[in-house]
């Protein structure tokens, strides 16, 4: 089955566990919640339906296991656009999928609850008509107030799973989500202005200044807003040559941002000066679909392009400083121990630490996991899912 | 007697050969041998074991000191066989008796010598003997002269004496005269005005006054003398300081006062204070030429000026004072140099100033000659005062001007490549508005081409003045080497070419948002430019520059490879940014027309989009611009084929053996499988990979990125029926046109393959186009 829509399960902290959306006209979509056994190598799946239309997006509740939301893509006559909250048991999931309305495809954004039980081992395949698949339990559709497609859906990434922020054509909606998320209150929005279609194509919450910024991407530009006052705050105006595909903000920087776009281009911005790329990468021979920041070694970066590569890359020059912003006390051994490892490869360089072919198709979506920080899972459209671990010796490099 | 002789042949001839090779052998052998000859005492031949023949000491040895018959026979006889007994027996006979013969002659040739030298000998007996008579006979008369010489001179004795006397009392008289009318003489020419004899005078009389002036008479001689000799240097001082003659004038007061006595210190500090302030006016009146005005006088006759006018004063100051106060010693020397130095750098000042002025200019022919005759007036203070440090003063200015020089000239060359580029530009940008043909893009290469090469070339040509054999400076160890290694071939040519290669570059490194100031076909050209460049012109240009200057200095210098590896590196990323500019616009294009389009609701197919009429349009045109510039390169052989045939493939059968499972209930795993096996046995297609030098390759990338995006575009629509069937016939049509272009059509095939099954995979009704219908609507458009 095609498949766009890869997320690890931020709440989940213990389990290496990804979810992947499908994506097919044809037959009912489903999620899949993939597990991946460290020690024995063997990797579980668990599927569940989600039959309301094909997921474009999906994210995982930062706080809640069980609650996702997804953008969807539905057909059909009889619905409106909607955006759902989707819920399995405890866990919350985004999905974003798109649906049609008056045989228009219009995406719209939903939150879900995982079902209660997962069963044991999962199912072998997907395929397996025979294995029961758990309906997705709808928690709340995101309703975008005017009629447009849900691009993207991103959680508060510190909050309990609050706040939810949506992408619709030119809009930028915050939601709230009442008691046990089955409500979503449209707490605030912005929209942009401007000549033309503005679409929106992906946003990110930045994890810093408590939370209250967000970027987004529309066409070649970057736009950051203040979600107190949802104003915009920066804007770089033609970051990448074409459309800008995807955005990460560096985890321990705080202003700090990675972008990626069609020009086969990744570029890391510094948001306090948004004339000049702090730096920028051409390793991919297409379009660049995916970029993302490792979550605890910042000079980790994921990159997944539609050249059906993986490209993993050590950005030593520009990881977090020794002593950075915003660090925990947890952290501060991981950064002096950073610091020295800083210290002992000198000069930093940033190289590309390893290029991994396996997919035959364009590659969409790359994440970490989010319970092993040297892991990470890599989607390509026809379907396969690929988990790979950071090459042992770098590992121990940066360890060490 | 006999075996001595009769040896010489046999004896020596087995004796030397060996030597021979042996004299040459290494001597660390003949050292380790020495030890045991020593010991044994033996000579070198025998302890180095070779047979006992050659050795002096052989008493079998016929011609050795130590020969002895006794042995020699015994070992004969014990050695040889009979018949070589009577070999060597005849043998020595035969010899022996031609030894006896040569004796005889040479007996009865030498006796007449014999005879005749006795009867020599007996004759001069006779002679000496009558020669001892004579000698005796001369003695006596000698001794009987020298006695009456004797004689003589004694009786003269005493009226030499009174002479003698008399010519001194004479003399004294004369000097004392000479003192008294001294006065009276010195007044005289004072008067006169010929101070050179009154210090004349006053030079020999003043040693004798000097020893009696105790004596009141030569006293009152002496005070009236310096008197006079105060006046007299006290004119001379005036003279010397009206200063309105010459220099050689002053020279000569100078030289009078000094023989007067006046402090040599004090002069030598007037004598220059006077020469400062002639030199500086010429100065003042090189400065006025210089001027704030434009129109300065050209600047060889400014050098000529200055040459004459204070180069050759300083040069008459220095000789000058070189001759008059040698006696002062390293101090004065200093002190001119001192001299000479500050106002040779106030000089060098004011021509560097006047050469800044004229580094704008471009005769460079003139700049030449005023610097080399510069050069050369330099060279005679310069030899004159080498502590002064004109002349390196004076070739430190040439070097600097010939260095600024040369980055005039690469700085003219740059401005010139970028003002060829302006023209081309120009030239791409006015077909469009004219609306006719402009001139070919081949023919705009060439006369970037050439117009670069002649800049260069001239610019060559007027460095070379440089180096002339005729210009002074030419043979200095600056221009001989440095200069035309570092400077010439290095900063200028290799700088140059280095400039043009970045110029290019940046063309390409510029990112998007400026990258559509630049034409797409100026890029092509830069591109083929720099190819030229990589695989002709530079090494051309810079065997050139080596025969022109002779380079002759050892310093590393850039290869032409290097240069050569520089260039083509420019001219594959010039065309890659090409490959990348115009797959730009076909796919925004393509991107526009999908993503803009309602796929859901379009109506049946009945025309191809005229989108992609366009982009078979617009990639025929640029087939047909880099076809000017680059060959066609090679295409995978089965393209020979017509169109036909692979139309018939792709549209029937593997159309066909993509859908059919797509009937089927249990599709799904069956178009994945399918679709992935076929992958496993296409290659990865690479989009934005590197092209080669030619219009295939070119063009191969330019597809290969806009069909890519067209892929990706389509997955991200969802179709309907009509709408796969849009792409269907769009896809066709593609294929139909440009399979042609690429270097392998099956590259083609795949991706629309791909782009159609992905549509199909979004249509959530997929009824694929029968092929036949498809044919005829493209065969309509």
């Amino acid at each position: 089955l095609q498949a766009r829509a890869l997320t690890p399960q931020t709440a989940e902290t213990d389990a290496i566990r990804f979810l992947v959306g499908t994506q097919s006209l044809k037959y009912d979509n489903q999620i899949h919640v993939i597990d991946f056994d460290d020690e024995n190598n063997i990797i579980n799946k668990n599927v569940l339906l989600h039959q309301v239309g094909e997921i474009w997006h999906i994210s995982a509740s930062p706080s809640d296991k069980g609650v996702l939301a997804t953008c969807y893509n539905k057909r059909g006559l009889e619905t409106d656009a909607t955006c759902a909250l989707h819920a399995i048991d405890r866990e919350l999931i985004l999905t974003l999928a798109v649906s049609s309305a008056d045989s228009k495809v219009v995406t719209c954004a939903a939150v879900w609850r995982m079902p209660l039980e997962l069963e044991p081992g999962g199912q072998d395949s997907p395929e397996d008509a025979a294995s029961p698949a758990h309906a997705l339990e709808l928690l709340c559709h995101l309703e975008p107030a005017a009629r447009g497609s849900t691009a993207c859906v991103a959680w508060e990434p510190a909050g309990d799973g609050k706040r939810v922020i949506s992408l619709a054509d030119n809009h930028i909606l915050l939601w709230d989500l009442q008691e046990s998320s089955s409500q979503a209150m449209l707490a605030s929005s912005a929209s942009l202005e401007g000549k033309g279609q503005l679409k929106f194509t992906t946003g990110r919450w930045s994890p810093h200044h408590n939370c209250s910024q967000v970027a987004t991407a529309n066409d070649t530009a970057i736009r950051g807003w203040d979600t107190r006052t949802m104003s915009q705050i920066y804007c770089i105006e033609s970051a990448h040559g074409q459309l800008v595909r995807d955005l990460d903000f560096n985890p321990n920087k705080q202003y700090y941002l990675a972008s990626c776009g069609d020009d086969c281009k990744v570029k890391f911005w510094d948001t306090r000066n948004v004339a000049e790329p702090v730096k920028t990468l051409e390793e991919h021979s297409h379009w660049v679909w995916n970029v993302r920041y490792n979550h605890s070694h910042d000079q980790l970066v994921l990159t997944g392009s539609s050249d059906s590569r993986v490209i993993l890359s050590n950005m030593v020059s520009i990881s977090s400083e020794p002593f950075g912003h915003l660090v925990d006390d947890d952290d501060l051994s991981d950064q002096e121990e950073r610091r020295l490892e800083e210290k002992s490869q000198e000069p930093p360089q940033d190289s590309v630490i390893a290029t991994y072919e396996e997919h035959e198709d364009s590659v969409y979506a790359v994440d970490w996991s989010s319970a092993d920080p040297w892991l990470f899972a890599s989607l390509s459209y026809d379907g396969r899912l690929v988990i790979n671990r950071v090459p042992r010796a770098l590992k121990y490099h940066i360890l060490l | 007697m006999a075996a001595a002789a009769a040896a010489p042949g046999p004896g020596s001839g087995p004796g030397d050969s060996p030597e021979g090779p042996e004299a040459e052998g290494p001597e660390r052998r003949r050292k380790a041998h020495g030890m045991l000859k020593l010991y044994y005492g033996l000579s070198e031949g025998e302890a180095a074991g070779r047979p006992s023949g050659p050795d002096p000491l052989d008493p079998t040895d016929l011609n050795g000191a130590h020969f002895d018959p006794e042995v020699y026979l015994d070992k004969l006889r014990r050695e040889c066989p009979l018949a070589q007994l009577m070999d060597s027996e005849t043998d020595m006979v035969r010899q022996i008796r031609a030894l006896d013969s040569d004796m005889q002659t040479l007996v009865y040739e030498n006796y007449n010598k014999f005879i005749s030298a006795t009867d020599t000998i007996r004759k001069m007996k006779n002679d000496f003997r009558k020669m001892e008579d004579e000698m005796d006979r001369l003695a006596t008369n000698m001794a009987v002269i020298t006695d009456f010489s004797a004689r003589i001179s004694a009786t003269l004795q005493d009226r030499h004496e009174r002479i003698t006397k008399l010519a001194g009392v004479h003399a004294l008289l004369r000097k004392l005269q000479f003192l008294f009318e001294l006065p009276s003489r010195l007044t005289k020419c004072v008067e006169l005005g010929a101070y050179g004899q009154a210090v004349r005078y006053q030079g020999r009389a003043r040693a004798v006054l000097q020893q009696y002036q105790h004596l009141p008479s030569f006293r009152a001689i002496q005070d009236d003398c310096q008197v006079i000799t105060a006046r007299l240097a006290q004119q001379l001082r005036q003279r010397f300081r009206e200063g309105g003659s010459g220099a050689p004038e002053q020279a000569e007061c100078v030289e009078l006062l000094l023989a007067l006595g006046e402090p040599a210190e004090e002069l030598c500090e007037e004598f220059l204070a006077h020469a400062r302030g002639r030199l500086e006016e010429e100065l003042r009146s090189l400065e006025a030429e210089l001027g704030p005005s434009p129109p300065a006088p050209d600047v060889l006759e400014f050098t000529d000026h200055g040459g004459s006018g204070f180069v050759g004063g300083l040069c008459q100051v220095a000789a000058a004072y070189q001759e008059l106060f040698a006696a002062q010693g390293p101090a004065g020397a200093d002190k001119l140099a001192a001299f000479a130095r500050e106002l040779g750098s106030r000089y060098f000042a004011l021509v560097e100033r006047r050469l800044a002025q004229e580094q704008g200019s471009g005769d460079n022919s003139l700049l030449v000659r005023a610097l080399d005759r510069f050069h050369r007036r330099l060279r005679a203070p310069g030899a004159l005062l080498a502590a002064a440090g004109l002349a390196e003063a004076a070739t430190e200015i040439v070097e600097r001007v010939a260095r600024e020089r040369l980055g005039h000239h690469l700085q003219g060359l740059q401005a010139a490549f970028l003002g060829s580029l302006t023209d081309v530009r120009q030239a791409l940008a006015a077909p469009r508005i004219a609306g006719k043909e402009g001139p070919g893009l081949a023919e705009l290469l060439a006369n970037v081409a050439s117009s670069i090469l002649s800049h260069i070339k001239a610019s060559l040509a007027s460095v070379h003045l440089f180096t002339a054999k005729e210009v002074s400076f030419s043979n200095k160890p600056y221009f001989r080497g440095e200069f035309c290694s570092q400077g010439v071939r290095e900063s200028l040519i290799v700088g140059f070419i280095r400039s043009m290669c970045q110029t290019a570059q940046s063309f390409c490194d510029s990112p998007g948002e400026k990258g559509g100031a630049t034409p797409p076909a100026l890029l092509l050209l830069l591109s083929r430019l720099c190819l030229d460049y990589e695989t002709a012109t530079i090494s051309y240009i810079l065997t050139l520059t080596d025969e022109q200057f002779l380079v002759q200095d050892q310093s590393p210098v850039t290869p032409v490879s290097t240069l050569c590896a520089e260039a083509r590196e420019t001219a594959r990323r010039l065309l890659t940014h090409y490959v990348k500019v115009q797959g730009l616009v076909i796919s925004q294009m393509l991107r526009k027309s999908v993503e803009t389009r309602d796929w859901l609701s379009t109506l049946e197919p009945r025309n191809v989009r005229a989108v992609m009429k366009r982009v078979v349009e617009d990639t025929t045109a640029i087939d047909v611009q880099v076809g000017l510039l680059y060959e066609e390169g090679v295409r995978k052989a089965q393209s020979s084929d017509s169109s036909k045939r692979t139309f018939s493939v792709y549209s029937s059968s593997r159309q066909q053996g993509r859908y059919a499972p797509s009937y089927t209930p249990s599709a799904p795993m069956d178009t994945n499988l399918l679709s992935n096996i076929q992958k496993l046995f296409s290659e990865r297609i690479d989009v934005f990979s590197p092209v080669e030098f030619n219009k295939v390759s070119v063009l191969t990338g330019i597809i290969k990125i806009s069909l890519k995006t067209l892929l990706e575009c389509v997955r991200l629509r969802t179709f309907g029926r009509f709408g796969l069937q849009q792409v269907q016939v769009d896809c066709h049509f593609l294929q139909l046109y440009l399979w042609r272009f690429v270097a392998d059509e099956e590259l083609v095939h795949l991706l629309l393959d791909e782009v159609v099954a992905s549509a199909a995979l979004r249509c959530p009704d997929p009824v694929p186009m029968e092929p036949s219908v498809v044919e005829v609507i493209c065969e309509r458009g």
